[in-house]
């Protein structure tokens, strides 16, 4: 037996723009007995990252966090060939999220149907080895939740015309690329020495704040093997979280403030261009 | 340079911001508007959150309206009585106006009806100042006297029961007409973030028959106290009130300004409504061009708990 390379000395850090807090290094192991497929394989999956914690600036306008990882009790003949894939996605805190159609009606633009999903990731950022077309089939893809095609998005309540579901699904996937909150990298994912990966991963500008995953996953010649996951968190730093703090827990002071120094503005002016 | 606006949750060039609200400042010094029936359809323009663009609106016009109203408040041309009772009927209606604003939201309905009413507003008091002002223009061309208007001593609005004296004004005046008037510009106030000054201004000479010396100081005292209500209703009801939006385009606001009423000044009255009316139209137009052009997507997603 070989000894395990620990993950999280491989580790990683970024982009200059990213403050990152000093916490231990957060690492994970594969869970591979839990996940039970059919075949079980003897690979286990780590990766860690720097942190566990990512604090963003006033001015962050996206950067790329790197994902170091290994792939243990690996096959070293499959590894050579190139059988391994790993895909790395980092999945942002749920939210429930409606998506309203418009149509013209009388020559006015209005919104008129609505699909209300159960909680989404807010933001997905996924990286991997090669296309994932390439790396499994579409059904293994998607009984493993991996992939912006493959991001459940569950209706709720009535359904209405469930033929047209499909659209709203659509259409939700293509605004959440447009505005780079889901976004894919199909060559993000190297391998840096025999069985080390570095993975980028790419957080847009507009990342949301709160509980985000990083969720490995290792297959082999197209099958599933193990997944693997850290909990990361994004929180906003400075003046701008704390206004949004006191905006959302303490409304009634924030309202004061703003009228506050909207009346003092006002008073200012006047006495400051006061003509005499 | 960008700056991030933490209630918007977006970033915004800083500069575009300031340069809004100087020329909204500018313009609303220039004529002696508040500057809210501009600022919220320009910051809609730009992207912010239609919700954000109104709450914020209103906490500005607070900004914009506190030095006239100081300036009248010296020269005594404030009806404190009469102000109070608009006031009571503005706070009653800006109460209901964020409820309607909130359900407005839940049923994603708030975009369009905030540019449904700036277009029908817009339009009809651009359309009637733009008359009015060409109307006086060719008047002043021929030479002939600009007619005084003397509003006639009653209408039915002065048979109405419930009468209260108001010295100032030197009116005896029901208050039913008054409380009415109120709550339809706190209705406004909470749903399109702007004063009313535009709508209560001549709401107050042609139906209440007020007097003009005291018109714009009454307005203003309860514009101040409506919007104030109303930025801090939005804050606690709808987390709405961009503060770092606001103060930029506050402070960038009361310079322009400045600058607005001095060449205010040296410009004829009906070539400045003619202009006023022309810059309004302009506003509803593009509004509503964008109510009637097809979207380039036809999608929205609204995340979060208002769906």
């Amino acid at each position: 037996m070989t000894a395990r390379i620990s993950a999280s000395l491989a580790v990683c850090l970024l982009a200059s723009a990213l403050t990152l807090g000093l916490t231990a290094p957060a690492s994970a192991q594969s869970d591979a007995a839990e996940e039970g497929g059919v075949w079980s394989f003897p690979e286990q999956l780590d990766i860690g990252i720097s942190t566990n914690e990512i604090a963003i600036s006033p001015n962050f306008s996206g950067a790329d966090i790197f994902v170091f990882g290994t792939i243990a009790e690996q096959d070293d003949f499959l590894l050579a060939i190139g059988a391994y894939d790993i895909i790395v996605a980092l999945e942002g805190p749920l939210r429930p999220a409606t998506v309203r159609r418009k149509e013209r009606v009388a020559g006015i633009w209005v919104n008129r149907h609505s699909v209300r999903f159960e909680p989404v990731p807010a933001s997905y950022s996924i990286s991997s080895t090669r296309p994932l077309d390439s790396i499994a089939k579409q059904i293994v893809l998607s009984a493993n939740d991996v992939g912006i095609q493959n991001i459940r998005l569950i209706p709720t309540g009535g359904l209405g015309d469930a033929s047209q579901v499909g659209d709203f699904r659509q259409a939700m996937l293509r605004i959440m690329q447009q505005a780079g909150l889901y976004q894919r990298d199909p060559s993000g994912v190297k391998f840096v020495s025999k069985n080390l990966f570095k993975a980028a991963v790419r957080l847009p500008a507009n990342i949301p704040v709160g509980e985000h995953t990083v969720r490995a996953e290792l297959y082999r010649n197209g099958q599933y093997v193990t997944q693997t996951r850290i909990r990361l968190r994004v929180v906003k730093t400075g003046l701008e979280q704390f206004t949004y703090n006191l905006a959302h827990q303490h409304s009634l002071i924030y309202g004061l403030l703003a009228v506050g120094f909207a009346l003092f503005t006002g008073w200012l002016s006047s006495i400051v261009f006061r003509k005499d | 340079m960008s700056i991030y606006l933490p209630i918007a949750e977006l970033s915004v060039n800083i500069f575009i911001i300031l340069g809004m609200g100087a020329a909204v400042g500018f313009l609303s010094g220039m004529f002696g508007v508040g500057g809210g029936f501009l600022i919220t359809p320009l910051l809609i323009f730009y992207n912010i959150p239609p919700a954000v663009a109104v709450a914020t609106g209103a906490n500005q016009v607070v900004a914009s309206s506190v030095s006239g109203a100081l300036a009248h408040f010296r020269r005594g041309t404030v009806d404190i009585k009469l102000g109070c009772m608009l006031l009571i009927g503005g706070l009653v209606g800006a109460t209901a106006g964020v409820q309607l604003f909130l359900m407005l939201r839940r049923m994603g309905q708030l975009d369009l009806i905030i540019s449904l009413l700036y277009v029908v507003f817009l339009g009809t008091v651009g359309g009637l100042m733009l008359w009015e002002s060409v109307n006086s223009i060719r008047r002043a061309a021929r030479n002939e006297p600009v007619s005084a208007r003397r509003p006639g001593q009653h209408n039915w609005i002065h048979r109405l029961p419930l009468k209260m004296r108001f010295k100032r004004s030197k009116l005896y005046l029901s208050v039913i007409p008054i409380l009415v008037l109120g709550f339809a510009i706190g209705v406004l106030t909470s749903v399109m973030g702007v004063g009313g000054g535009f709508i209560m201004v001549p709401a107050m000479i042609y139906l209440l028959r007020v007097p003009t010396n005291v018109v714009i100081g009454t307005s203003l005292f309860q514009i101040i106290f409506v919007t104030a209500f109303t930025t801090i209703v939005q804050a606690t009801t709808n987390y709405a009130v961009d503060i770092v939006l606001a103060g930029l385009l506050m402070i960038a606001g009361v310079i322009g300004a400045q600058y607005g009423v001095r060449v205010g000044q040296r410009m004829r009255g009906e070539q400045l409504r003619a202009g006023l009316a022309i810059l309004v139209l302009a506003v509803g137009i593009r509004l509503g061009l964008n109510l009637i052009l097809p979207p380039d997507e036809i999608y929205s997603i609204v995340t979060g708990s208002f769906g």
